[in-house]
């Protein structure tokens, strides 16, 4: 066996699995350099709490993305005009969008808006979609929880799902 | 364990082994797919908000899997045939690419077609999709990699180092929901934890996973018995075998 495993690892080869893990220690800290200082790009949208903060840039199309609030949704009865605002319970972005939402939408669902950012910090969005979130289950099961109280109307766990430091989950 | 290691790498006791495994890999496979996916499309409940377009999890969850980790035992294979200089490695590299190359692209496609109805369009420049998008080019990359070069021992070399590098994707992939914000959301089964969605559903895509395995693992075993024929056509043992067919 001792022999064997000398024959495996022959100078050479060690030689050469040094090589290339040296190769792809460098390209790999090379990589996350890369993707560290395009960390802010790396991001789909903006949060509601950086929009307050002024981190978006004003007048330029922006992605925003959080929860529908609460009662906030007004539809113009007349137009496919809506209004409503987006929150992670930190910060509140105003939207309005003229156009067809998607199934999902409503409130307390996370959505993503992509427009622009006036002065009064409103987004004026040409674009908006869902944001599915990574719970699934059947009518029922929903129904009973509802009924149960274990599931608090709106619930947290799409506020969850908005979050991108999400639990520590791995597997896919 | 070496001595498996060393069997391994010959083309001719490879070849007989997955002769004798591929007919139970292929039946095993239909077999599981076909509960897995009548199961998952048929009998599985709808979810309660995306009705049942969720639907599309059944196939989109396993060849999204399936076209990482293909990529990860092919940088495997890498290693082993820089260090080593095992000839089966580099196989195993030719003939897992376009299996690879079809699973990531399955995936996208399915994804699509899922993120129409439920986020508003097909597709979206997130760090998950995009990300993913790479993995394409990259399985793409090395076809045409292998594809250009004629000497053999450069072309396993060369695709060994593509393989190897462009494994940095692979976590990239898979902590994208998590490291940034993405409009795809994290992921619902999880090692660490249980999963995020009902044993009715989760059973079967289970299921379809352990199918969508066994079928690449048939797959790649036939590209790489059709491999050896051609790479040791002048050798005794492949002459002999032909001829008994």
């Amino acid at each position: 066996m001792a022999v064997e495993e000398r024959h495996i690892m022959h100078p050479v080869r060690k030689r050469r699995l040094t090589i290339v893990l040296a190769l792809f220690a460098g390209f790999a800290v090379a990589v996350s350099l890369a993707v560290v200082a395009l960390q802010e790009n790396m991001n789909l949208f903006y949060s509601p709490a950086e929009i307050e903060t002024g981190k978006a840039p004003v007048q330029q199309r922006i992605r925003a993305g959080g929860l529908v609030a609460e009662g906030s949704l007004e539809r113009d009865p007349d137009s496919l005009k809506v209004r409503f605002v987006i929150t992670d319970n930190q910060g509140r972005v105003p939207v309005e969008y003229k156009g067809i939402l998607p199934d999902l939408f409503r409130e307390g669902q996370g959505v993503v808006a992509l427009g622009e950012l006036n002065e009064d910090g409103m987004l004026r969005a040409d674009q908006v979609l869902a944001k599915h979130d990574e719970d699934y289950m059947p009518p029922e099961v929903k129904k009973a929880l509802e009924e149960s109280g274990r599931l608090k109307e709106g619930g947290d766990y799409p506020a969850e799902g908005m979050n991108h430091g999400n639990s520590g989950s791995s597997g896919t | 364990m070496w001595q498996w290691f060393h069997k391994l790498g010959s083309p001719k006791w490879f070849f007989g082994i997955a002769g004798r495994l591929m007919p139970w890999l292929g039946w095993s496979a239909l077999i599981v797919l076909t509960v897995g996916v009548v199961w998952g499309l048929l009998f599985a409940p709808a979810d309660y908000q995306q009705g049942d377009s969720y639907r599309i999890i059944f196939i989109h969850v396993p060849s999204a899997y399936l076209g990482q980790s293909l990529y990860v035992a092919m940088a495997v294979a890498g290693v082993v045939g820089l260090v080593w200089r095992m000839k089966m490695a580099d196989t195993f590299i030719a003939s897992a690419t376009a299996v690879g190359a079809a699973m990531t692209f399955l995936a996208l496609l399915t994804g699509a077609v899922w993120g129409k109805p439920t986020w508003g369009t097909w597709w979206v420049w997130d760090a998950r999709l995009t990300s993913m998008l790479l993995l394409l080019f990259l399985y793409l990359g090395v076809m045409a990699l292998r594809g250009a070069m004629e000497d053999p021992d450069v072309r396993a070399r060369a695709s060994a180092i593509l393989v190897i590098v462009g494994v940095v994707n692979i976590p990239i992939i898979k902590y994208s929901v998590e490291w940034w914000n993405t409009l795809h959301q994290p992921a619902t089964i999880k090692v660490t934890e249980a999963p995020s969605m009902p044993a009715s559903m989760w059973v079967p895509l289970l299921i379809c996973l352990l199918g969508f395995h066994l079928l690449v693992a048939w797959l790649i075993l036939w590209r790489m018995r059709n491999d050896i024929l051609l790479r040791e056509r002048r050798a005794r043992w492949v002459r002999a075998w032909v001829l008994a067919q």
